[in-house]
């Protein structure tokens, strides 16, 4: 089984030189640090930052540069500052490679749910509906199941949607999946040291598992 | 040139009153107009509909006017940070419309832009495509929204000058150039005020043409809101 950071590192190989990515907070945020040698890519934040860097030194923070999680941050190198309608045009306008967000529930036709609970939780949904409604490429990071053990990777969502079929591929601390076309959670990897068995267990929406499953292979 | 200076925030408020709706710049606490916010607490003005992202944190921000119930409606697109609006949200002291962000960002501009409104794929399929009308463009199915406006626009920015030419700082610029175009009335509050002609035309991020009262802060806390550090 993974944990947070073996998420974030099975994502990063999902990274390809010239990418755009906008990363969500939480887990998505830790895939910049396992960016893979050899290929460049550019953060894009969407409260208004492309080439986002790390996070500053102690005493050199700066109120006005923070990322969409209101953390402070740098910039790098060739970096640009921009206005909201300005970055959601990047977003609705297909020009970011990669969407990285986490989930409280996705079903098996893509459908995904991220942002309320009712009578609860009601936080909003930031830009996280506008980023899976337009984005062609979009993984969602989480953990398999929830804190009361029960599965993530449903049938159907029971919470309200943040939208719909529009998730493509789910990497959790047990699984990497697929979301087929014609609905289903496509096995494509194992963690390490899991079985398909340990999965199936753990997925309440129609596992498809085809022929012999690989682990995941993580540096 | 025409002057936009007010001399200070009391001048620049003038004319706000109970039930406006106001949009106020900003992204958390990054790029608010503080100092505009800490007189609307003082001058106890109520009703208000206040657009804008977020509702600041407990005891700052937005949040203070959370905190003596000046707000009857927020409308924001993520809102997480401050228990007090929570607890009235839930509570159902305050309305509350949460809106996609970049929905949020486009309804600003197209009400500054004589834009009625625009479609969008963001929200298809959830409770924000409500009763909204519904049209497919190339297969794929939009929702109508409808632009923004407000009484009055409050926008931050780092300079500007005396013809309300303004210019921003890093992520502090976010919603502020759109709210202050779709502002009846505009109010910037900027961290250095300088005569027409200090800024280089190439470098301005929101014409004058905009803002119609423009004035020098006269403290900036810029807190914090998470402040992460390598």
């Amino acid at each position: 089984m993974l944990n947070k950071t073996g998420i974030a590192k099975r994502i990063a190989q999902e990274l390809e030189d010239g990418f755009y990515v906008n990363l969500g907070i939480g887990i998505p945020t830790l895939v910049a640090n396992y960016i893979p040698e050899g290929i460049s890519v550019e953060f894009q934040s969407e409260n208004g930052i492309l080439g986002m860097g790390p996070f500053p030194f102690e005493g050199s923070e700066d109120a006005d540069l923070i990322n969409a999680g209101k953390q402070t941050i740098t910039a790098l190198d060739g970096a640009v500052y921009f206005d909201s309608a300005t970055s959601f045009a990047m977003i609705r306008g297909q020009h970011v490679q990669l969407t990285v967000l986490g989930a409280m529930e996705v079903s098996e036709n893509g459908d995904i749910a991220n942002w309320k609970i009712p009578g609860k939780m009601v936080k909003g949904m930031g830009g996280a509906m506008d980023l899976v409604a337009s984005a062609e490429n979009i993984i969602v990071a989480m953990m398999h199941t929830n804190k009361k053990g029960e599965s993530k990777l449903l049938k159907e969502c029971s919470l309200p949607l943040t939208g719909t079929g529009c998730v493509k591929k789910i990497v959790t601390n047990l699984a990497v999946l697929e979301v087929m076309p014609h609905g289903g959670f496509k096995l494509l990897e194992r963690a390490p040291g899991l079985s398909v068995k340990e999965i199936q267990a753990a997925t309440e929406g129609s596992l498809l598992v085809e022929g012999e499953i690989p682990e995941m292979e993580l540096s | 040139m025409i002057n936009k200076v007010v001399t200070n925030v009391q001048e620049a408020l003038q004319g706000v009153k109970d039930g406006m709706t106001l949009m106020l710049g900003g992204f958390g606490l990054c790029g608010i107009p503080e100092n505009s916010i800490a007189e609307l607490v003082k001058k106890g003005i109520k009703n208000l509909t206040c657009i804008s992202n977020n509702a600041g944190v407990d005891d700052f921000g937005l949040g203070l006017l959370l905190q003596g119930k000046q707000i009857n409606k927020m409308i924001s697109s993520y809102v997480g940070e401050n228990d007090e609006f929570e607890r009235q949200m839930l509570s159902g002291e305050l309305e509350v419309d949460l809106i996609p962000q970049g929905s949020l960002a486009e309804r600003c501009r197209a009400g500054g832009a004589g834009i009625p409104g625009f479609f969008t794929p963001a929200g298809y399929g959830t409770e924000v495509a409500e009763g909204k009308e519904v049209r497919e463009f190339n297969g794929k199915p939009h929702i109508l929204e409808s632009a923004l406006h407000a009484d009055f626009a409050i926008v931050k920015a780092w300079k500007g000058d005396t013809a309300g030419n303004l210019i921003y700082k890093a992520t502090a610029k976010n919603f502020n150039p759109m709210m202050a175009m779709a502002g009846k009335i505009t109010i910037a509050e900027v961290e250095e005020l300088v005569p027409a002609g200090d800024l280089n035309p190439n470098e301005i991020h929101t014409p004058g043409i905009f803002v119609q009262r423009i004035f020098q802060g006269e403290r900036f806390e810029k807190r914090i809101e998470q402040r992460t550090v390598r």
